[in-house]
C-alpha cells in the first residue's frame, strides 16, 4: 500500500491514487454469485473486496427472537483476519459490533419487514480486503444482496463517504486518506426517497464544510446508485441469454 | 412496540406537532443538568451527571501501559460503558452488548476527534511506555439520552482528573509525590436529537426514545466545529434536518459547556 508522504493532494488537485476530488475509486459490482445464499453481491471499490450474502426471510433461531409484527433484520459486518496489514483477530471487535449495528439501521428503512412477521432476514458482510470505506461499500453491496434475495424494498440503499484532506473536501477516501486526512463523513442514502439512513463523522469540520461534505457524499451515492442498478440488471441479462440457448 | 407505547406515540407526536412535549419542555430545551465533580476519591478523576432523571457516573483511572504501534509517542485513551443492571429493568448483567459498545464509541469519538486530551504529553518512553487513561462510564439510572449525559460526565471527569508526577530514569518510570491536572485542550459536547413525527426534539427522555423514528447526535468542540456525528435508529433524515440539527447543536453545546468550563 503506498504511504502518503506529506502531501495527499498535489498542486493540480490530484490525489495520491491519481483521482480528482470528486472521483470515486474504480468500482465493479456483481450480483448473485453465491449458490447457497438466497441473495448475494460482491463489490470491489478500489482495493476493497467485499462479499455480502442474505439468508431469508426464514424461521428465526432462537425462536424467542421472533417479532410478532415484522421480520427481524440481523446484520453481521466482519473483517477477514487477512484483510488488513496487521492480522486482525477473527473475533468481533468493538468496531465491528458498532458497524454491524449502524449498517442494520442503514438498511432497515429500505425493507418492507412487516410483510414477513415472525421471520428473520440474516445479512452477512465479509470484508475480504479492506482499504478504507468498507462500511459504505458493504452497504452498497448488501442492499443488492437483499434485492437479489427477492426481499421487497422501498429503494436500494447506497453509501459513500466524503472527507477532508489538507483543507479540501474530497469524495470516497481510501485507507491512507482516511488515516491522514482531517475528517471522514460516511453516509447511506435511498435516492428515490431522499432519505439519509446512515450518517457518521469523525475529524473536525465547520458547519459549512459539513454541509458540503454531505452534498459531496450524496453526489457519490448518485453515481454508485447507477452502478448498483446496472449490476442488478446484468444478472438477468445473463439469465435471459441462458434461456435463449 | 407495545400497545402502551403506541398510545403514547400518538400523544407525543400530536404534542410535538404543536412544538410541545409531554414533560412540558420546548423542542430545543434540555432537562435540568447537574454536574458534580470528584465524587470518587479513589479515582484519578470522577464526575456524576444528572440529566433530568438520567444519572451517569464516570470514573477516570490512569495507569502505565504500551502505546499503539501507529502512535508510539501518544498516550492511550479507552472508553468503556457499563449499562449497570440496577439502572433499568431493560439492562441485564454480562459483558457490554451492542448498545453499550455503540455508546462508548460515540463518547470516545467526541473526546478523541476533538483532541480533548493532549495525548502527546502522556508519553513516558516513545514506543514503550505511555500513560493510559481509562474512562469508565457507569449508567446509574436510565431515563433517556445516555449519550449526552455520558459525554458531559466523561468531560467532567477528565477535567477533574489528576495524573501523578513522574520521572523517567534509564527506562524506569519513577512516580514522584504530587499531582498535575490531565492536559486538556478541548471540550467536546454531544447534543442528541430525536426525530418524532417529522419534528426534531433535543435531549429525548425515555418515553420519547421509545417512540422516536431516528436519533442524531452531533458533537461540537470548543470552537464550534463538528467533531463527531452518529445517526441511530431505524428512521431516516434529510439534509435539511441534519443541517438544522447542526445549527441547534452548536448553540446548545456552548450553553452546556459553560456548566463545565468557566
Amino acid at each position: 500500500m503506498p504511504k502518503a508522504e506529506g502531501k495527499l493532494i498535489d498542486k493540480d488537485g490530484v490525489r495520491i491514487d491519481g483521482r480528482k476530488f470528486n472521483e470515486l475509486r474504480p468500482t465493479t459490482i456483481q450480483v448473485g454469485i453465491l449458490s447457497n445464499a438466497d441473495g448475494s453481491a460482491y463489490i470491489e471499490q478500489g482495493k476493497n473486496k467485499i462479499l455480502t450474502a442474505v439468508y431469508g426471510p426464514h424461521e428465526v433461531h432462537p425462536k424467542h427472537l421472533a417479532l410478532p409484527d415484522r421480520s427481524r433484520l440481523r446484520c453481521r459486518y466482519h473483517m477477514a483476519p487477512f484483510s488488513v496489514d496487521e492480522r486482525k483477530s477473527p473475533a468481533p471487535s468493538r468496531r465491528e459490533v458498532e458497524l454491524s449495528k449502524v449498517i442494520r439501521w442503514a438498511l432497515e428503512p429500505s425493507i418492507f419487514l412487516e410483510y414477513y412477521p415472525r421471520t428473520s432476514i440474516d445479512l452477512f458482510i465479509e470484508v475480504l480486503q479492506a482499504n478504507g470505506g468498507t462500511r459504505c461499500a458493504g452497504i452498497t453491496a448488501a442492499s443488492l444482496a437483499l434485492a437479489d434475495a427477492g426481499v421487497p424494498m422501498r429503494d436500494l440503499t447506497v453509501a459513500c463517504a466524503a472527507g477532508k484532506l489538507e483543507g479540501q473536501l474530497v469524495l470516497d477516501l481510501n485507507d491512507s486518506e482516511d488515516k491522514e486526512g482531517e475528517a471522514d463523513v460516511p453516509l447511506a442514502y435511498m435516492p428515490n426517497l431522499n432519505a439519509i439512513t446512515l450518517l457518521q463523522m469523525d475529524g473536525q469540520l465547520t458547519l459549512e464544510e459539513f454541509e458540503k461534505a454531505i452534498k459531496l457524499s450524496l453526489e457519490g451515492c448518485t453515481q454508485l446508485y447507477k452502478m448498483q442498478k446496472e449490476a442488478l440488471k446484468a444478472k438477468y441479462v445473463v439469465v435471459k441469454e441462458e434461456v435463449k440457448e | 412496540m407495545s400497545m402502551i407505547i403506541r398510545v403514547k406515540q400518538q400523544q407525543i407526536a400530536q404534542l410535538m406537532s404543536k412544538g410541545k412535549r409531554l414533560d412540558g419542555r420546548g423542542l430545543n430545551d434540555y432537562r435540568e443538568i447537574k454536574v458534580e465533580m470528584g465524587v470518587i476519591e479513589k479515582a484519578e478523576g470522577s464526575s456524576r451527571v444528572l440529566l433530568g432523571k438520567t444519572e451517569v457516573l464516570v470514573g477516570v483511572k490512569i495507569g502505565i501501559g504500551k502505546p499503539f504501534p501507529d502512535t508510539p509517542n501518544e498516550g492511550v485513551l479507552t472508553v468503556n460503558v457499563e449499562l449497570v443492571p440496577l439502572a433499568s429493568p431493560t439492562f441485564e448483567p454480562g459483558p457490554p452488548k451492542e448498545d453499550a459498545i455503540e455508546l462508548a464509541r460515540v463518547v470516545d469519538r467526541g473526546i478523541r476527534e476533538s483532541k480533548a486530551i493532549d495525548l502527546g504529553k502522556l508519553c513516558l518512553e516513545p514506543g514503550k511506555k505511555v500513560l493510559v487513561v481509562f474512562v469508565d462510564v457507569y449508567v446509574l439510572n436510565y431515563d433517556g439520552n445516555l449519550i449526552d449525559a455520558s459525554a458531559i460526565a466523561t468531560l467532567g471527569a477528565l477535567l477533574n482528573a489528576k495524573m501523578f508526577k513522574y520521572e523517567v530514569e534509564e527506562g524506569e518510570v519513577k512516580v514522584k509525590p504530587g499531582y498535575t491536572p490531565l492536559p486538556m485542550q478541548n471540550y467536546p459536547i454531544a447534543v442528541t436529537f430525536a426525530k418524532i413525527n417529522g419534528k426534531l426534539a433535543v435531549d429525548p427522555w425515555l418515553e420519547e426514545e421509545q417512540v422516536m423514528d431516528a436519533r442524531l447526535t452531533i458533537t461540537i468542540e470548543k470552537e464550534g466545529k463538528i467533531c463527531a456525528v452518529q445517526k441511530g435508529g431505524t428512521g431516516y433524515f434529510t439534509t435539511e434536518y441534519i443541517l438544522e440539527a447542526a445549527k441547534i447543536a452548536k448553540e446548545k453545546a456552548s450553553e452546556i459547556r459553560k456548566l463545565l468550563v468557566k
